[in-house]
């Protein structure tokens, strides 16, 4: 299925269901990260319910340095 | 203490987290400052590097309160998005208002820091919105309930000082809430000075990650602020026009 992943076309294997998963795939599972699926900011506690399906937009964001 | 919203602190310093030489650095800088608050920004992570090492896994975040900025915000509208998704960490509650309407002098857009401050007090947050040293603004933004206002010394990152104490006295003697010097402290004596005309505390970044080593400076920070502070406490000297003699001048005349 092709996701928008911050603003980039993303291929990504139809096994993939959930928002976990997902982060599993690109290696961020232990991180401080931040979803917005659809426009929708989603909670920590949500990410393994939220299922994804073909042409999402996801954002994922972080914490970086500054003042 | 230093009381924001329901929230103690020892320390006075809010310490920026930006544009350190490397991790190592800002690690014992942040640990020498004494700081328990530290801010930070939101940013599209980049998915295509997610092994690069990110500030916030050298820090023992646990030990701090987190405060993310809204920069990046033009609008109310962006700045209580950023806001919403730094809370969604679950991480931190306190957000520094931060909507730049100017890209050359990055001085803040008063109304949309206002309208982004209302919305997100109304979602929970504690609210610490960085303003211009506009005295009835700041009053304004104390009114809808605010739990600290962030009023500039100069622009971000100039490192000019106060340029304008006389203002910020005014925002400080009205206040209901913690003042909290953000922005353009340039040296110790900058943050002193911020200390000594009342100031809650100082917001600074630059001035630690920019010094020619960043660590010695923190610790200068540190020790001005916590100087600043007692010197408000203790009272200064009212200023006078001619000398007054220290030494006794009785018995002078020994003739």
């Amino acid at each position: 299925m092709i996701l928008t992943v911050n603003g980039d076309q993303v291929e990504i294997p139809e096994a993939i269901e959930t928002i976990t998963e997902l982060l599993q795939h690109f290696k961020l599972y232990d991180k401080v990260i931040i979803v917005e699926k659809n426009g929708e900011i989603l909670e920590k506690a949500k990410h393994s319910e939220s299922l994804i399906s073909d042409k999402d937009s996801i954002e994922l964001v972080h914490f970086v340095g500054g003042g | 203490m230093l009381k924001i919203g329901n929230l103690e602190f020892s320390s006075r310093l809010l310490l920026g987290t930006g544009k350190y030489p490397d991790f190592d650095t800002q690690k014992q800088a942040v640990d020498v400052s004494g700081t328990e608050i530290l801010t930070f920004s939101v940013r599209r992570m980049n998915i295509f590097e997610a092994s690069q090492p990110n500030f916030l896994e050298k820090l023992d975040i646990s030990k701090y309160t987190l405060l993310p900025n809204t920069a990046g915000a033009k609008t109310a509208k962006e700045a209580v998005r950023i806001a919403k998704l730094a809370k969604a960490s679950g991480l931190c509650d306190m957000i520094k208002v931060e909507v730049i309407g100017c890209e050359k002098t990055l001085l803040p857009d008063p109304i949309e820091t206002l309208k982004a401050s209302e919305e997100l007090l109304k979602e929970g947050f504690i609210v610490m919105p960085y303003t211009s040293d506009d005295v009835l603004l700041a009053k304004r933004l104390e009114e809808l309930g605010c739990h600290a206002v962030m009023p500039g010394a100069s622009p971000i990152g100039s490192g000019q000082g106060i340029i304008n104490p006389l203002n910020l006295s005014f925002i400080i003697e009205q206040a209901t809430v913690p003042v909290i010097v953000d922005a353009g402290i340039g040296t110790p004596s900058d943050a002193a000075i911020a200390m000594e005309l009342g100031a809650s505390g100082v917001l600074l970044n630059t001035a630690v990650s920019g010094a020619k080593e960043p660590v010695k400076m923190a610790k200068a920070m540190k020790l001005s602020i916590e100087a600043g502070r007692l010197g408000y406490e203790a009272g200064r000297i009212p200023k006078k026009r001619y000398a007054t003699a220290s030494s006794p001048m009785e018995g002078m005349s020994l003739s």
